[in-house]
């Protein structure tokens, strides 16, 4: 057999692909019920999802929500922290509770056969966890701890800034792991109160992906949960709080965080942008496969590949249940910190003006989105986690089957307009962490304004 | 219970592996391909070579000029490549209908890369990876105590003394005629194994790689090497960085991958640092509360191995009341071994571990790679049963004569990382370590 090296293969048409049908059941105290049957290893994977992550934290009290999911496994119906960890070690569970701006995800993946153990973990730790004092303390201690290390992470203070140039006071202007000042000021007895306010079988959503009988995983998980009630609070807390838009506060259009010294600036630009809900969303998938989302995106092209600026650049939208921004997230050398980001700008700025998507390039992004689209069910856990995002944003069952379909709708137009409704670079914020007398003098000046500097504790 | 990949292997005229993996779970298929070649095989002057190559794969070969990303992505692949001290590997995941594609791409750059390498490429690529040592290295806290530790614990010539990343000076001075020495030196046929994993018939991939694969040259005998080394007197080193808070590594010389007292020291690591109920974390952050985290790896290569405990303090702890307590937990269990209980939870962990790595067919330590990784090291894709079953014969008594003949007997070198100016926080006359 010989190759034909004059031209590259042409891919062949794809083979089909069933997405996993949901089955739903909803308990007497609110929580909704979702099992997929998933057939390869013998593993099953659950994850609890409680809409109101760290944007519920109170506007005094940074942290909370944070601090309270990561008490779940600190200890629970008397058991100690220990025990716990030890229990979930013997059936080596996978256990990760996640905190996002919009909710809180309490994940465990394990072997088959210790399902019903992996269940009774779950259901002990969000429903009764002790709660104790000393573990609050020693957990605040090392919360305090990797805030001040944090401080060492270029990409970690980028963040924190990135978010509170953006939001300023809004539920989304800060991170769930909060402040000094928060967790230094705050007590056990706040992450009791929120605990029982944001811990409720209602609005929650346990998805279980495992190999077994879509009915049988839905029972178990019944009769495990079926006796869950919220508790009394004394505590309001507010998931709506993060829907209302940010006020339009004057823009730092560009921040310095000083570190003097740095081999590298890391850097962040975006603005606030749009819901997940927004009717665009496909749109915009493409949209940022094409700027920034791949390694082949024009961004990455021109960055890297082109001027060697930077190990990799990359662009998201950010959407949530409020307004998510849209960021650029890049590190570059010091001494072309300058030209790295007015060369982002200005790829924002063509895109969304003089050099819109090409109808080639809408063709690719779609086919890079929806070829590889099965990629993300093959484990348990990749599935759990999908069907818990239709629940967080209120998607339908037939999202899954319906995204290369609605994908394949999108045409260069809808990109344009879409570009320049969601993109406005004028408006963008851009933050540096660098070595801010090496990077002065070739910082952009017209367009961006005056920098302002910040405290790295900012 | 008894868990497989099952497989079929070949091996092509020249000397290329071929390994097939079914599995139609999903419409996509991983293409998995080692070369025998990582940092290792460098020599000093020229360290950070394997990964400045593996980047310049990347760029573009004989019969496809242009980047290696764009038609694969476009196809709906996924792929990415990594270097090692041992070895380098590449992959793509692809849907079924794309695998053709990606393997005329896979030979096309294994027989035909060098006609279409130029300067510009080079001087490209050396750039992309000198910020990617900035990012990764330089401009990260505790990013350097690596390179630090492996130069300490190995000779200058000896392979594991560079960093797989090599040192900047290195990569400046690097020459576009070193690149082709080394391409037809180790990236061919003969020093490569390809695993493909996934929605395609056993009969289908081998004609598949003989198509794509069997007319390319097998290339010269690559000659393993082989080095021993040992410490003569332990080490006692000191690091000024940009740190909020003291870090102490500890690193001893262990055994090689899959060689005898490996899977005894992965199971002595879980229990020092593994989870809160392990032995350091319940002394040092959950009780003594004087440090904010410890880890503990056996990080095994094929030559040999390290044994290594990390533990950042709490703030205003001192790194010598670190190092007397971990020093203490080690003897402890050089002494007395691992409880009943230790055991049976580290081997329950690692049962689990070895079912969760069968979940995805590609990608970094996916089952293309896992077979890859046991034909490369073992020359058996099949090593699966026989590594997991290291664990389960893993006894109290083993794990504890094996703390003693590494850990106990043989010299550590720690290596203390203090914020700037805070010399006071380290080991007492630790000697001041440079990092080029």
């Amino acid at each position: 057999m010989t190759v034909d090296r004059s031209r590259l293969p042409v891919p062949g048409a794809d083979r089909p692909f069933h997405f996993p049908r949901i089955v739903k059941r909803s308990l007497g105290n609110g929580l909704e019920l979702r099992a997929v049957r998933h057939r390869s290893v013998p593993v099953v994977s659950m994850v609890l999802l409680v809409p109101g992550g760290s944007s519920v934290d109170p506007a005094d009290c940074h942290g909370l929500v944070s601090i309270t999911a990561g008490l779940l496994d600190e200890g629970s119906r008397g058991q100690s922290a220990l025990e716990i960890a030890d229990r979930v070690a013997r059936i080596g569970g996978d256990l990760d509770v996640e905190v996002g701006m919009d909710a809180v995800a309490v994940a465990l993946t394990t072997l088959d056969r210790f399902f019903d153990t992996g269940l009774e973990l779950v259901h002990e730790i969000v429903t009764a966890p002790n709660l104790a004092n000393d573990d609050f303390n020693r957990t605040r201690n090392l919360r305090l701890e990797r805030l001040r290390q944090m401080k060492d992470h270029p990409a970690a203070i980028a963040e924190r800034a990135f978010a509170r140039v953006l939001y300023g006071s809004h539920p989304y202007g800060h991170l769930s792991l909060g402040s000094e000042t928060a967790l230094t000021s705050m007590g056990v007895d706040a992450a009791r109160a929120l605990h029982a306010a944001l811990f409720t079988p209602a609005g929650s959503t346990l998805v279980i992906v495992g190999d077994r009988a879509e009915q049988e995983l839905l029972d178990r998980a019944a009769a495990m949960f079926d006796s869950w009630r919220a508790a009394a609070s004394p505590m309001m807390i507010d998931r709506m709080a993060a829907l209302v838009p940010p006020s339009s506060t004057p823009q730092t259009g560009l921040a310095v965080i000083a570190r003097p010294g740095a081999a590298q600036s890391e850097l962040r630009i975006g603005h606030v942008c749009a819901p997940r809900s927004t009717p665009d969303y496909h749109a915009l998938l493409i949209l940022n496969t094409i700027l920034g989302g791949e390694f082949v995106s024009r961004l990455n092209v021109n960055l890297r590949e082109s001027k060697g600026y930077t190990y990799g650049v990359r662009t998201g939208f950010n959407l949530r249940r409020g307004l998510g921004p849209f960021v650029m997230t890049t590190s570059v050398g010091t001494e072309v910190t300058g030209p790295a980001i007015q060369e982002a700008l200005g790829e924002i700025r063509d895109i969304a003006g003089d050099r819109p998507a090409t109808e080639l390039e809408v063709q690719q992004a779609f086919a890079s989105l929806s070829k590889g689209y099965p990629r993300g069910f093959e484990t348990a856990g990749q599935v759990a986690r999908s069907v818990s995002q239709l629940a967080l944003h209120n998607l339908p069952d037939t999202y899954f089957e319906e995204f290369v379909p609605r994908l394949a709708q999108v045409t260069a137009d809808n990109v344009s307009s879409a570009a320049r409704q969601y993109l406005t670079p004028a408006k963008m914020s851009t933050v540096i962490v660098g070595d801010l007398d090496k990077i002065h003098a070739s910082l952009p000046g017209p367009g961006l304004g005056p920098h302002q500097v910040l405290a790295t504790d900012f | 219970m008894k868990m497989q990949i099952p497989f079929a292997k070949r091996t092509l005229a020249n000397g290329l592996d071929v390994i097939v993996h079914e599995d139609h779970q999903l419409p996509m298929v991983a293409v998995n391909l080692w070369y025998h070649v990582g940092s290792k095989n460098e020599r000093p002057g020229r360290t950070g070579f394997a990964h400045l190559f593996e980047h310049l794969m990347f760029e573009g070969s004989e019969h496809h000029d242009h980047g290696y990303f764009p038609p694969l992505q476009r196809a709906g692949g996924q792929l990415n490549g990594s270097t090692n001290a041992d070895r380098t590997n590449y992959w793509e995941v692809v849907p079924t209908g794309a695998l053709d594609l990606a393997l005329w791409m896979e030979s096309d750059r294994m027989g035909y890369l060098l006609p279409a390498l130029t300067g510009q490429k080079f001087n490209n690529q050396r750039d992309v990876v000198l910020n990617e040592r900035r990012q990764n290295y330089e401009n990260r806290p505790y990013g350097l105590a690596g390179i630090a530790l492996s130069a300490a614990m190995f000779p200058p010539d000896h392979p594991y003394h560079w960093p797989t990343i090599g040192s900047a000076e290195d990569l400046l001075a690097a020459k576009l005629d070193h690149v082709r020495e080394f391409f037809q030196t180790y990236y061919h046929a003969g020093n490569a194994s390809l695993s493909l994993a996934g929605d395609v018939e056993t009969h289908q991939a081998f004609e598949l790689a003989e198509k794509y694969f069997g007319g390319l040259p097998a290339g010269p005998e690559v000659k393993r090497i082989r080095a021993d080394a040992y410490l003569s007197e332990s080490k006692n080193l000191l690091m000024e960085d940009r740190v909020e808070l003291p870090r102490l590594y500890i690193s001893w010389h262990s055994p090689a991958m899959f060689a005898e007292d490996d899977a005894e020291l992965d199971i002595v690591a879980d229990v020092l640092a593994h989870g809160k109920t392990s032995r350091l974390y319940k002394m040092l952050v959950y009780e003594r509360r004087i440090a904010t985290d410890v880890s503990a790896y056996q990080l095994s290569r094929e030559m040999a191995g390290m044994f290594q405990i990390a533990c950042t303090a709490a703030a205003g702890i001192a790194l010598p009341e670190l190092n007397a307590a971990i020093l203490g937990a080690v003897m402890e269990l050089g002494h007395h071994g691992p409880t009943a209980a230790e055991i049976e939870r580290g081997v329950a962990q690692t049962e689990a571990q070895f079912v969760y790595r069968l979940q995805t067919i590609g990608g970094f330590g996916g089952k293309g790679d896992q077979l890859n990784a046991y034909n490369t090291f073992v020359g058996d894709p099949g090593f699966f049963d026989v590594d997991r079953q290291r664990y389960f014969d893993v006894t109290s008594h083993g794990a504890a004569a094996a703390v003693r003949r590494w850990l106990l007997k043989a010299p550590p070198v720690s290596l203390s990382v203090v914020p700037r100016g805070r010399r006071d926080l380290a080991l007492p006359d630790a000697s001041e370590v440079r990092v080029s």
